[in-house]
């Protein structure tokens, strides 16, 4: 409470304050018109300036978002009712909603979207427990704790490209792949991973796993630490064991914590792209021979860098875009039932 | 009051120091602003400053600068034409943007040509992207069948026709070609009891890929052990597409890739290729297919000649010796590019003289002698860097006499701009899960139709 107002002096003197300043100053000297006139334009320009520099200040990010946000979502909206080739873009023809409708009966389209919310679910569920379960673990008083915090921040810091290389050579479809090799040695047959449906899934859902766990794991940390330590002490008093303790302690102080961290995997898992894109062989924007994990983003992907119809690339970003919003909303309205049961 | 003199020194401090505060914050915006306006500028403004300035004014001695565009290791600067241009023409001076994947390049070159600005001089344009220029850019090339010192009659007809419109501009002279040959492993052909001297091989399937098929039953029938006759269904398949007199357009430039027979004999034989269990399922510049080289896990691949240095890349020492080149049941061109001049340029005579010098005979017998870029100049044929080429590697294979006969026996095949994205599909959605998966090969081929279908659905 207290160092509040010594914020909002530093941050902006307001007029009361700036008013008193030149009634002590107009004391001491009574009649100076000039100086007086000299006063009034530093005031001014001092109004001008309290005024207008915090938008001249947040002016650079906004001039970006502009250029590379806001012009290309609305170009993008403006081609989407556009029959547009890649190879001529400035040839426009006006198509109306057809692009959006097409995607209604078009089967490739709902192949995806069910791709991309199994593959979601199938990587941001394991992914988030299991973050939680290593934050736990990490906010104990480890040797090395440091260490091991770094550690798990390393896939996040691995590129796509690098992480889903070793992921393609592990996942092999033949006795080379070290998966298959590991599975032999308990009796289990290879797997064609790539070529089957839910074995592909699966695969690109470990590489998301395996890249995203450790930066959730350490948002949950940073939260767990913010977690007063007298709620701990009050609960083991009253004999609670360490599981309930993370039940009843843990986990229900970090409910924004953990909202955020599903909002953000979830808008990751709609735009989910490189690994599918890199998983398959040669780079194909199919996502296997049968489509078979061929997410949103990558068959976007293929309609408008392979197969040239910008227009209708446009149209499933702008889909996209819209069930992204879908989500945000419903973010929103759990939040505010989660505040009010708090 | 203590509190007050302290929110007054305050309120000075703020006030004398924001005048410099703001203009260095303006300053910032003003310098992020204009890099921003900049940095969208610079992107039009500065290729073509270098290719068009080069007018006459480049350097300040008087020299004209000409760039060329190209994609990966193109090979025309590793193989010195450039200097020797440049030591002839003592007025010349030329630049190199490289670009490393045609994937990145291609698009690029179209919108750079769709705007006018950002162009080189020259333009390199790859085989599978010619017909898409050919058919909807042309007008925004020059002609250069008309240039001072390009002779029709050196060049292969299938060649000249591929870099030429309907209505005879010819806007693409052609650097390399790729016909194809099939390399074999001597070794593994012994032990399983087939022929090994490359011309008996040949023979084996000579004019028809059913014999092809036949071979490769044989081949099974006393396989060495973990070895398959080809490296897999897909590469098959377009081995007979590129073979055959039509493909996925017709002459008059219609898709015809669902009932074509020729794109309907591929289909079959690689089927049964795959049917027959003579692949190694493999899909070609996988890294699997790569180590299957260096394994010699397959008998057989079909190989341009570029594809000689690469098997000798994965293949390694332990391959040399083991590999040479027999003839195609019909042979097919893979790969191969053109040199294109773009009418935005600003010293397009002068470029066009140089794709002219570069695209002749003599130097494309040079770069074929350096880079093992094959010459698309019949003339070239003769000249001894082709004529008497043999690649030790391949255990002295008379490679040049090799391909140039299969560069004559190329059919003339009616190309479009889709040919790269149909045959993609085909392999990929298509014989690839009937190869790898065993799906049924009429289950195959409906999927494939359907996601080309949707392809090129605009």
């Amino acid at each position: 409470m207290t160092d509040i107002p010594s914020d909002t002096r530093t941050a902006a003197p307001s007029a009361g304050e700036e008013g008193a300043a030149r009634r002590a100053r107009a004391a001491v000297s009574p009649a100076d018109p000039a100086a007086e006139r000299r006063r009034a334009r530093r005031s001014r320009r001092y109004r001008r300036d309290v005024r207008w520099s915090p938008y001249v200040l947040i002016a650079p990010f906004f001039l970006f978002f502009l250029a590379f946000g806001l012009f290309p979502l609305l170009y993008t909206g403006w081609a989407s009712l556009h029959r547009v080739e890649l190879g001529t873009p400035t040839d426009m023809e006006w198509v109306g909603l057809r692009n959006f409708s097409r995607l209604l009966d078009d089967d490739f389209f709902w192949n995806a979207l069910r791709n991309t919310f199994t593959i979601g679910v199938i990587s941001t569920v394991p992914q988030l427990l299991m973050a939680l379960g290593l934050a736990h673990l990490l906010n104990y008083r480890l040797r090395g704790s440091m260490f091991f915090r770094v550690a798990i921040l390393t896939p996040y810091a691995t590129s796509v490209a690098a992480a889903t290389l070793v992921f393609v050579l592990m996942f092999s479809r033949t006795d080379h792949g070290m998966i298959n090799w590991g599975l032999g040695l308990v009796g289990i047959d290879a797997v064609d991973w790539q070529n089957g449906d839910w074995t592909a899934q699966f695969a690109v859902s470990a590489i998301v796993i395996w890249r995203w766990t450790g930066y959730n794991a350490l948002i949950y940390l940073a939260a767990m630490q913010a977690i007063p330590k007298d709620l701990y002490e009050s609960a083991a008093l009253d004999g609670a064991s360490r599981w309930q303790q993370f039940r009843h302690v843990t986990v229900p102080s970090l409910r924004p914590t953990i909202l955020f961290t599903c909002v953000v995997s979830t808008i990751g898992a709609t735009q989910l792209f490189g690994e599918p894109l890199l998983f398959s062989q040669g780079a194909s924007p199919t996502g296997g021979s049968d489509h078979q994990f061929q997410t949103l983003g990558l068959y976007l992907y293929e309609q408008g860098w392979f197969n040239q119809h910008l227009g209708r690339a446009s149209a499933i970003a702008w889909t996209m875009f819209l069930i992204l919003v879908l989500i945000g909303l419903l973010n929103w309205v759990i939040s505010r039932r989660i505040r009010r049961n708090a | 009051m203590a509190g007050t003199s302290g929110l007054q020194e305050d309120a000075m401090r703020y006030r004398t120091r924001t005048p410099r505060r703001r203009a260095v914050a303006l300053a910032a915006v003003a310098a992020l602003a204009t890099g921003l306006l900049a940095g969208c500028a610079e992107d039009s403004d500065e290729p073509g400053g270098s290719s068009g300035g080069g007018g006459g004014d480049g350097g300040g001695k008087g020299k004209t600068t000409l760039t060329v565009g190209v994609f990966g290791a193109f090979g025309l600067q590793e193989a010195g034409l450039y200097d020797e241009y440049e030591r002839n023409n003592p007025g010349i001076e030329i630049k190199q943007n490289s670009v490393q994947r045609n994937e990145n390049y291609w698009p690029a070159l179209l919108t750079h040509l769709s705007s006018g600005s950002g162009l080189s001089d020259i333009q390199a344009v790859e085989v599978g992207n010619i017909a898409e220029l050919t058919g909807t850019h042309s007008a925004k090339l020059v002609d250069l069948g008309r240039t001072q010192g390009v002779d029709k009659g050196a060049y292969l007809g299938w060649k000249w026709q591929q870099g030429t419109t309907k209505d005879g501009k010819t806007v693409g002279l052609g650097t390399d070609i790729g016909p194809t040959g099939i390399c074999y492993r001597k070794d593994l052909f012994e032990k399983a009891g087939l022929p090994t001297d490359r011309e008996e091989v040949g023979k084996l399937w000579a004019g028809d890929w059913k014999k092809y098929l036949e071979a490769g039953k044989r081949y099974k029938q006393k396989a060495p052990e973990g070895t398959a006759f080809v490296d897999g269904a897909t590469g098959v398949m377009a081995a007979v597409h590129a073979s055959g007199k039509e493909k996925f357009y017709d002459a008059e430039g219609e898709l015809v890739y669902k009932d074509s027979a020729g794109v309907k004999e591929g289909w079959d034989i690689a089927a049964q290729f795959a049917e027959a269990g003579l692949t190694a399922k493999l899909q070609q510049f996988q890294p699997s297919w790569d180590q299957a080289f260096a394994n010699g896990s397959f008998a057989t691949v079909t190989c341009p000649p570029w594809m000689l240095g690469y098997i000798k890349d994965k293949a390694g020492d332990k391959g040399e010796d083991q590999w040479d080149v027999a003839a195609a049941p019909r042979p097919g061109n893979w790969g191969g590019s053109f040199l294109t001049v773009p009418e935005a340029g600003g010293s397009k005579e002068e470029a066009a003289k140089l794709v002219a010098w570069l695209t002749a005979p003599e130097q494309q017998a040079k770069l074929f002698d350096k880079r093992a870029s094959f010459p698309s100049a019949e003339a070239a044929y003769d000249l001894p860097e082709v004529k008497n080429a043999k690649n030790p590697y391949f255990g002295d294979t008379p490679v040049g006499k090799i391909f140039a006969r299969a560069a004559e026996g190329v059919p003339v095949q009616p190309i479009g701009p889709k040919d790269g994205i149909i045959s993609q599909y085909l392999a990929d959605t298509g014989m690839l899960g009937v190869d790898q998966k065993g799906t049924s090969p009429d289950k195959a081929w409906d999927k494939a139709m359907k996601t080309i279908d949707n392809a090129l659905d605009q």
